[in-house]
């Protein structure tokens, strides 16, 4: 919706509509605000159906198993819904009341409800039109439901119905935004009358108005299908929540709504981990049936019945508020619907805590307070009908994946990372380059403060980009360098304002007005445009290069090529292990592979090698030598590079002498006692053979142990884990000495990258060792306890891809804004001198930075705002380099349009990094207490200001942020944030560093992993099989899954898989004979071996590492771990699972509010 | 006088001894007044064509304070098996084997003629030689070449089973593991910091624990190898290797800015190799060879910065005390030297280049260890290559001519004490009865550790006589002398070598005549040579030149014959006349002189004048010139401006160099290529008889002198000119009204003048 909206100001504006036109609605533009797309709802209508199908899966439903929810009428539900992935489709099933059809017709409910989503905006866009408002689409969805939707919202409130208690009201709200979104569905019919948002609120009232915006999307799809249902989930109400989700909740909303009292009592303690406890026995056990029987009855097994209630509800609700609109609607649709509304208003109802609130709310409605009082207590929240991750990705890689996305219009939002969209560069830099949290910045820093919705941008200079996309422009602009704005120095961009006949030109960052340096001159045409407009990439795209001239280098001094230098550790473990041999093997053919400029015929890379144990040694592979030489300097305490000349060397002309010096170094110390290493002297080495050579480079270091032999940064094992958890928590992230900082800083400088490779059979202090490879931009691969067989590949595969990927070196990046606004943070790998500048030694095309913005003063919508980076580079030919990045975005006064524009998956990036550092210095639990108190400030703001007024017991999502929650929570488990037993320091240091530069799509994966179905897949297709939500509920015992988050990739075989694709997949007979140690799956002639392997290969080349292979057999010992990664469930290191957190939230929500 | 002259010659043949008085003063007041005092010159390796090696261990006196060696001046009772010792006196029983000993059946060290006898003794472990190469590598090219050619050539003039090690350096030090296959492997050290013994040791990994790893492959677990074995390694194992290493060896890699001098860091090359033997090899012969093209510019022991623009140290700024780095630089290497010293090792200098290379501040590195040092030119020149060939010379039984960890024990009577020694050594610190408290040379010992010698080196050893006055010695008595040198033999055999003289006493009062007579002026010349230059490196040398001055003064006094304050009566007798001759060119040596030299040179003359034997440092101190002319056969003439004639071909030998100098005719003759008309074939005759001469000096001394040709009026005529008395300048060449000779631009003092002067102040009543 955003996107539409952004698009209609777009033209306004009077940026490059030319390409925007790709974003179609045009009638839209009339209307600034209105959602646009259009065009996309009817994408995503179509792709719904698409949704459907996967639903099927559901039809696991053998997988009842799923003890966790529990009891017999989770069965149904489950069995209902099946589709345990789908949550919308399952919840729709309920609806259809007999589950096994319902579940039929649920899952094309469900789809609706995501494509809802997706297209919630579109929808809105449409209502929009005539809402105006941006926010309306979200609201627009509400609108619908107010109005017309009512039904179609009734469906899904239906479901809160049936929780009549209060949970349903919370439900209700949840649902209001559902039914916003179901109000989506409505769009088609309120979507024009919606118009827009706007209306929304108001309409609907309470429902559409407030949630729908957010939940629209959710709750869109089920508004228009069905979809109703998946509305339902993400909002959950609190009430209804607790009631469905579990015991807990129902106590807990229990009090809420009827007793207040006594649940907020158990509300607040049972929170997560209380609620943890308490949901599973009495919840499910007792509540669920009670549930079921209550509302579901009829449809929903699941859920509570929503039905009954939300024709009740319904009635009430639409007075009052959205609860009541949703409740409205639930009925009708009901259900399906209502269960999981219910389920969330469960989770919100142990929020609970606030009980009190809801209590004032559900007095609100009258209805609610009734209902509430009986239902809930039994119901739990159905994970159906909370926000599902897998929904909103299918809807967005449906609604958006086929049509180019064409970056001429100021303030869209792209697609989903997880969509395969191509890009076209109309002006602005491609998302593949910079993802912004929000295309739509508030124009006061009041306004932003107040949301608190972190302003960030998360930027990969160097992005890799699909084939079909062509890569920026070389410009070179002469021996003048290129034209920049006179004051800020801005480079030339599309945003630059031509005047005085061309003569001149304004700076749209700083508005200085500079001369147009003669051989730059070229007459403007009538719109002001310079004629040879599209003849330069500065002026027509968003992302291009310019040629630096020498004032641009070092010195003053075209810089010469790079060089990469490996360095070996050949102790003792080393050695042992068959890894030093493992590398000099690879090395060998590996040199043939080094980057190269485009259309050079070989890489100017030079290289050079270095083995060390506690002492180092150097070679000197000239290629006038008959064998190498090798160069030992003890001399540890005072590192210096032996050497000169034939250390760093053009593989080609020393290539004898390499491949013999390959041969004998295993050779040379296959017979080494020696254990101790050294490491700082390593990089130390490296530094001075690169400052002698005059030349920027990378060092790949393979380490294996603790660095305790005499030396420069030396360490000592300081691992304890009886700190977890306490103040000095913090000094396990942080270096044990300053020596290493120092170090960086002089890497730095010389543009010296280290990369390193560490195969730790004990504590290595990942957390020192890795500060040089953090703040010089480099990498750091760990194998713990490398093993030749298992391991082998995975590290071979990263290694050349390490050494083969794209690169810049000496790297200075700054981030210009327009003013206004100003980068003040920088997250990522790199070291900043200066508040500017953020400095990399190398940077590679994986390599992220998030910049955080700021107000320093005042933005006008006008003129929006506008952002360019500039990095400045070595190539990997050593050619320096400019490559610019601008992007605009759209400035706001209302803060729905800003929550409209929201990317939920760049914030997280944003905030999981911001977290990640934040541990550096605070106690864990602070930092989780901060982002837990952010993002409820973040909804509750919106829930404020946005949403259309109603119950405080509603818990109501913006449609960009229903995802949210389940997000953070992803975030709060994470390893670094909440360690479980199993999880080292070590491990927590690595994951801390990996996360700081990872893309948005890494993020994304590896805080929800993805869990795809093998079993299910289409033996005769390309495509993946559909994937489904990380909860244990949804897996069967009869299939086999696949698990990935970019570092591993599991693959959990359930206890009853047939033999036969057990020996189809492992060749053995027996789901006994199955291997755990296996790291590769045997090459088996069979379609499903084929697909299963083309799938894992398939999943390898889309991540930056190689991923490693796990076999998990279901009640294995290595299924805990693979439990870690369930992420929706409970942790068992304490984290919470899904549907608690979303109650958790919810219960901040209304603190905040009260 | 001929018997005294013949005396001393048989003593010099057999035992390698010249003493400054062969007839001693009784007591030292007498003594004292000799002026010139009681020393000898000890050639301790003098080779022996005829003394065979006995093989058993000498016979000591038991008396643990004296421990002499039975020599042929003891009394020995054959009855009773007893013997005396000739130093304390002390009875000794003969041991066992001595059992059928009689007037008629004596052992060796009984006769007589065997004052000197060598003792071969089975003792300890026997190692084998070692010669590590110390590698500058900031060589011009070709100087690398010709430098890398000698040492490949060099190997196989070593003994097979010779440990050889490679140190090279340059901006850095390696150290070359010579054992490693397939992959030539060094250890590198930064040429700026200075390690010690132990770091070096630690960082090549010959600690002890940390023996057993980092080592190569090549070795079978059980046979545990020398430790040190990686980097010193057995001729004939490695010299196919050690030949590709040295062949490989590329110049410095290290660029050097124009207006800079490369960075060498031969203080830091030179302490890893002593550290490295320090560790593995104490106490063994091993010889350090360092060669190097150029001063020491960064890194302890360093000489010079390497800014060109900054010269290196000369004379002036010594003098001036303008001189940073020289104290400190010279300081390192005596540490050096002193730590090498005592492991019995010793460093051999090869220094090569136009330019001074810091030798000043090394010198102690030869000086105190027995190395040797060669200055040159280039590493591409006959001189080197020649004299480092020569190094490795071989004797007439085939043997190297080198000998090493040799030390030298001094006994003397009673009536005599050890005032010191000046030669390539250094004290052990050996306090004894016979240590004399008055110090000359090295002194307050009464043993010296001598790391490396040759059958020429030779140390002159100072004595004082201590018998009171009143205490007249019987008529008869003699005073004796027992010097005992053991050492390491290049066999690897461990020797000792005795020498036992005795010289009668002579009361100076009543019987001067004789220890006139029994003066040896060449000697006593050498001696006091020494003894100044020895003083010359510490003082200013005025102060020197004014001590030698009166040293000669007080001795004409004492010994001339004149009539007081009557110069023209003066007369000396015969074993005194040459003596103030000597003193006279001495002055004007470059060993006291500085002038015209830079302070290399200066280290450099000096450490050769402090260890040739006796003829060697004659010809240093007043060089020899030859004449060859049509007139009769080649005749050796005054080394006198008057002795250049145009029609003469002179061949001068300083010793360190030979000049063939053409008369002006000659050289008019030579021009119009006469010599190669048949008819004047005499002629050609004339002139190669000099060149022929030259080249068998040439062949035979060591170091090789620089080789100079020259004719009248041609710019290396200096050479001649600067070493003739200037009888004829320019200020008396009128007066002198003689036709011949060539007049020497000189405000110089010629030797008339300076008798003149010496008669004048000798007969003086008022000195």
């Amino acid at each position: 919706m955003s996107v539409n909206q952004q698009a209609h100001t777009g033209p306004p504006y009077g940026q490059a509509q030319p390409g925007y036109q790709g974003y179609q609605q045009p009638g839209y533009g009339g209307q600034p605000l209105p959602g646009i797309p259009h065009s996309q709802y009817g994408a995503y209508n179509g792709p719904m159906p698409g949704y459907q199908q996967p639903v099927p899966p559901q039809g696991y439903f053998p997988s009842l198993g799923f003890p966790s929810k529990g009891s017999p009428v989770s069965l149904n539900s489950d069995t209902s819904s099946l589709a345990p992935n789908f949550i919308g489709l399952l919840r729709a099933p309920p609806t259809s009341g007999a589950p096994p059809p319902a579940s039929g017709a649920s899952l094309p409910s469900g789809h609706p409800v995501y494509s809802q989503f997706g297209q919630g905006d579109v929808q809105n866009g449409i209502p929009a039109s005539a809402a105006q408002m941006h926010r309306p689409p979200a609201s627009q969805p509400f609108l619908p439901g107010s109005a017309p939707t009512p039904v179609s919202q009734t469906s899904t409130f239906q479901q809160y119905g049936p929780p009549p208690g209060s949970a349903q009201q919370l439900s209700n709200q949840m649902a209001g935004m559902t039914i916003g979104s179901t109000s989506t569905p409505a769009p088609p019919p309120a979507g024009l009358g919606y118009g827009p948002p706007t209306s929304v609120p108001p309409v609907s009232g309470s429902f559409s108005a407030t949630g729908s915006g957010l939940y629209t999307p959710y709750t869109s799809g089920q508004g228009p299908p069905p979809t109703s249902v998946s509305q339902g989930l993400p909002l959950a109400q609190p009430p209804f929540s607790g009631q469905p989700i579990s015991t807990q909740r129902l106590p807990t909303q229990v009090p809420g709504f009827a007793p207040p009292p006594s649940s907020t009592g158990i509300g607040p303690s049972s929170y997560p981990p209380t609620t943890g406890a308490p949901r599973p026995s009495p919840m499910q056990g007792p509540p669920l049936p009670g549930q079921t029987v209550a509302g579901p009855p009829t449809s929903q097994p699941n859920h509570v019945s929503s039905p009954p209630p939300p024709s009740t509800m319904s009635g009430p609700h639409p007075g009052p508020s959205p609860m009541a609109g949703l409740h409205g609607p639930p009925p009708p649709t009901h259900p399906p619907q209502p269960g999981y509304q219910m389920q969330q208003n469960g989770s919100f109802g142990q929020a609970r805590g606030p009980q009190p609130n809801y209590g004032g709310a559900y007095p609100g409605t009258p209805n609610y307070g009734s209902q509430p009082g009986p239902p809930p207590p039994p119901k739990r929240l159905d994970p159906d009908s909370i926000p599902s991750p897998i929904q909103v990705i299918e809807d967005d890689r449906s609604n958006r994946g086929s049509e180019p996305f064409v970056t001429g219009v100021r303030g869209q939002v792209p697609p989903l990372v997880t969509t395969n969209f191509l890009v076209k560069d109309q002006g602005n830099a491609s998302p593949r380059y910079i993802r912004c949290t929000s295309y739509n910045i508030p124009c006061t820093s009041d306004m932003a403060k107040q949301s608190q919705v972190p302003l960030a941008a998360v930027i990969k200079p160097l992005a890799t980009l699909p084939p079909e996309e062509t890569l920026p422009y070389l410009v070179d602009h002469g021996e003048s360098g290129p034209v920049r704005c006179n004051r800020c120095k801005a480079y030339m961009c599309p945003f630059m304002q031509f005047i005085e006949g061309g003569r001149r030109f304004q700076c749209c960052f700083c508005s200085c007005v500079t001369e147009v340096p003669p051989h730059y001159f070229q007459h403007l045409d009538h719109t002001g445009k310079r004629v040879d407009f599209y003849d330069r990439p500065e002026l027509s795209l968003g992302s291009y290069e310019f040629l630096a001239t020498v004032d641009y280098c070092k010195n003053n001094k075209f810089p010469s090529p790079p060089a990469f230098i490996f360095m070996i550790d050949v102790s003792y473990n080393a050695v042992k292990s068959g890894l030093v041999r493992l590398i000099c093997e690879e090395l060998k053919s590996l040199l043939d592979y080094l980057p190269r400029e485009g259309n050079m015929e070989e890489s100017a890379i030079r290289v050079g090698f270095v083995t060390y144990n506690k002492v180092l040694h150097f070679y000197n592979v000239k290629s006038s030598l008959a064998q190498p030489q090798m160069m030992v300097v003890s001399d540890v305490a005072d590192m210096f590079v032996p050497l000169l000349d034939g250390f760093l060397v053009n593989v080609n002309e020393s290539r004898t002498v390499i491949a013999s010096l390959l041969d004998q170094i295993p050779e040379m110390f296959a017979d080494t006692r020696e254990t101790e290493t050294v490491f700082a002297p390593v990089i130390q080495a490296g530094l001075e053979a690169l400052k002698a050579a005059e030349c920027a480079g990378k060092l790949f270091i393979f380490h294996t142990s603790l660095p305790i032999a005499e030396a420069p940064g030396k360490l000592k094992n300081r691992d304890d884990k009886k700190l977890i958890n306490t103040d000095k928590e913090k000094t396990l992230f942080q270096p044990q000495t300053s020596f290493y900082n120092n170090l960086a800083k002089d890497c730095v400088a010389q543009g010296c990258c280290v990369d390193l490779f560490i195969f730790p059979n004990q504590y290595l202090d990942v957390a020192t060792l890795g500060v040089v490879t953090y703040q010089t931009g480099g990498s750091i691969y760990k194998y713990a306890y490398f093993q030749l067989e298992t391991d082998q590949d995975r590290f071979l595969n990263d290694l050349r891809r390490d050494v083969q990927k794209e690169v810049g070196f000496d790297a200075v990046m700054r981030v210009r804004t327009s003013t206004g606004i100003r980068a003040t943070d920088f997250f990522g790998a790199f070291y900043m001198s200066n508040t500017t500048d953020v400095e990399m030694a190398g940077l590679d095309c994986d390599k992220t930075i998030t910049v955080e913005f700021k107000h320093d003063d005042k933005l006008s919508e006008d003129s929006g705002a506008l952002l360019q980076c500039a990095l400045l580079y070595t190539s990997c030919a050593g050619q320096r380099r400019l490559r610019i990045h601008n992007l605009s975005l759209n400035c706001c006064t209302q803060l729905a349009d800003l929550y409209r524009n929201c990317e939920t998956d760049t914030l997280i990036n944003y905030l999981a990094k911001y977290a990640y550092r934040g541990v550096l210095n605070s106690p864990v639990k602070t930092v989780r207490d901060a982002l837990i108190n952010q993002c409820a400030q973040i909804l509750a703001c919106y829930r404020k200001n946005c949403a259309s007024p109603s119950s405080a017991g509603q818990l109501i999502l913006p449609e960009c942020m229903k995802l949210l929650p389940v997000y953070l929570n992803c975030v709060l488990k994470s390893d670094v944030l909440q360690p479980g037993p199993e999880v080292t320091t070590d491990d927590r240091a690595y994951i801390r560093q990996l996360v700081t530069s990872m893309d948005v799509a890494e993020t994304n994966v590896f805080f929800y992993p993805r869990l795809l179905p093998l079993t299910k897949a289409d033996v005769d297709s390309d495509s993946l099989p559909a994937a489904i939500r990380n909860s244990e509920e949804r897996l069967s015992k009869g299939d086999i899954y696949l698990l990935e988050n970019g570092l591993n990739i599991f693959v959990w075989v359930g206890v009853n898989v047939q033999q036969g694709l057990i020996q189809n997949l492992f060749g053995v007979s027996s789901f006994s004979q199955i291997s755990n140690t296996l790291s590769t799956l045997p090459v088996l002639e069979n379609p499903f071996s084929k697909k299963v392997r083309s799938v894992v290969d398939m999943l390898q080349v889309q991540r930056s590492r190689y991923m490693k292979l796990i076999i998990v057999k279901q009640e294995d010992k290595l299924e805990m771990l693979f439990k870690h990664f369930l992420v929706e469930d409970k942790s068992l290191s304490g984290g919470a699972s899904y549907v608690d957190f979303l109650c958790h939230m919810h219960k901040e929500i209304r603190q905040l509010l009260s | 006088m001929a018997t005294y002259l013949e005396f001393i010659q048989q003593n010099e043949e057999r035992d390698g001894v010249r003493f400054s008085w062969n007839v001693w003063p009784s007591s030292r007041l007498e003594a004292t007044r000799m002026v010139v005092p009681l020393a000898c010159l000890l050639t301790p390796l003098k080779e022996r064509l005829d003394l065979p090696p006995v093989q058993y261990e000498p016979v000591l006196c038991s008396r643990p304070t004296c421990k002499a060696v039975l020599n042929p001046l003891c009394q020995v009772d054959y009855r009773a098996k007893l013997w005396a010792c000739n130093f304390c006196f002390q009875r000794n029983q003969f041991p066992p084997a001595y059992a059928g000993i009689s007037e008629l059946n004596q052992p060796a060290e009984l006769m007589p003629q065997f004052s000197t006898i060598e003792y071969i003794v089975q003792r300890g472990p026997q190692t084998p030689l070692i010669f590590l190469y110390v590698v500058d590598t900031c060589l011009e090219e070709d100087d690398l070449q010709a430098l890398k050619e000698s040492l490949q050539m060099s190997l196989s003039l070593l003994p097979a089973d010779a440990l050889v090690g490679l140190i090279t350096f340059g901006r850095m030090v390696q150290v070359h593991e010579l054992s490693s296959e397939g992959i030539s492997k060094s250890y590198v050290f930064r040429g700026t910091k200075d390690l010690t013994a132990k770091q070096i040791q630690d960082m090549l990994g010959l600690s002890r624990p940390a023996v057993p790893m980092q080592q190569g492959r090549p070795l079978q677990p059980h046979e545990q190898p020398v430790i040190s074995s990686r980097f010193l390694q057995p001729v004939h194992k490695i010299d196919m290797n050690l030949t590709d290493l040295l062949g490989e060896l590329q110049r410095d890699p290290w660029p050097v800015m124009q207006g800079k001098r490369p960075l060498r860091s031969t203080g830091v090359a030179l302490s890893i190799a002593v550290g490295l033997l320090e560790g593995t090899f104490p106490n063994t012969g091993a010889r350090i060879m360092l060669f190097t093209g150029g001063p020491p510019t960064q890194g302890p022991g360093m000489v010079v910065g390497d800014e060109l623009k900054t010269p290196i140290r000369s004379w002036h700024d010594i003098e001036k005390d303008n001189t940073r780095l020289m104290k400190k630089a010279t300081k390192h290497y005596e540490t050096l030297a002193n730590r090498t010293a005592a492991n019995g090792h010793c460093i051999d200098i090869y220094a090569c280049a136009l330019d001074q290379t810091g030798l000043l501040e090394m010198k102690c590195c030869a000086n105190l260890t027995g190395g040797h040092m060669v200055m040159g030119d280039s590493f591409n020149t006959s001189l080197f290559k020649q004299t480092f060939q020569r190094v490795f010379n071989k004797g007439f039984n085939g043997e190297f001519r080198m000998a090493f960890g040799a030390s030298l024990e001094v006994k003397t009577s009673r009536e005599l004490k050890i005032a010191g020694a000046i030669g390539p050594c250094i004290s052990l610190n050996a306090k004894g009865p016979c240590v004399s408290e008055n110090e000359l040379g090295i002194g307050g010992t009464s043993q010296w550790k001598i790391c490396s010698l040759d059958p020429s080196t030779t140390l002159a050893i100072y004595f004082e006589v201590v018998n009171q006055h009143n205490a007249p010695i019987p008529q008869g008595g003699r005073g004796v002398v027992q010097f005992v040198t053991q050492y390491q033999h290049s066999s690897m055999q461990k020797r000792i070598r005795v020498t036992t003289i005795a010289r009668n006493w002579a009361d100076a009062q009543s019987q001067l005549q004789h220890i006139e007579a029994a003066f040896d002026q060449e000697a006593a010349a050498v001696l006091m040579a020494r003894l100044g230059v020895y003083r010359a490196e510490s003082e200013e040398g005025p102060d020197v030149l004014r001590w030698l001055d009166r040293q000669l003064i007080r001795l004409c006094q004492k010994f001339g014959q004149y009539n007081k304050d009557d110069p023209n009566s003066f007369r000396l007798s015969e074993s005194f006349s040459l003596y103030p001759q000597f003193m006279f060119h001495l002055r004007r040596s470059p060993f006291l002189q500085v002038f015209n030299n830079s302070p290399d040179e200066s280290s450099y003359y000096r450490h050769h004048f402090a260890r040739q034997d006796l003829t060697q440092s004659l010809i240093m101190i007043q060089p020899i010139l030859y004449a060859y002319s049509f007139c009769g056969p080649p005749e050796p003439v005054l080394l006198d401006s008057s002795s250049i004639l145009p029609d003469r071909i002179l061949l001068m030998d300083t010793f360190f160099q030979i000049v063939i100098y053409l008369g002006e005719t000659i050289a008019q003759w030579q021009k119009a290529g006469y010599q190669d008309m048949p008819e004047y074939e005499n002629f050609k005759h004339l002139l190669q008889a000099p060149l022929d001469d030259a080249q068998e000096i040439l062949q035979t001394r060591f170091p090789m002198p620089r080789y100079i040709n020259t004719e009248h009026g041609g710019s290396q005529a200096r050479f001649l000119l600067s070493k003739v008395n200037p009888s004829q300048t320019h200020n008396n060449l009128y007066a002198w009204g003689q036709e011949s000779g060539a007049p020497i631009l000189t405000d110089d003092v010629s030797l008339q003048v300076f008798m003149d002067h010496l008669k004048k102040l000798a007969v003086s009543s008022a000195s």
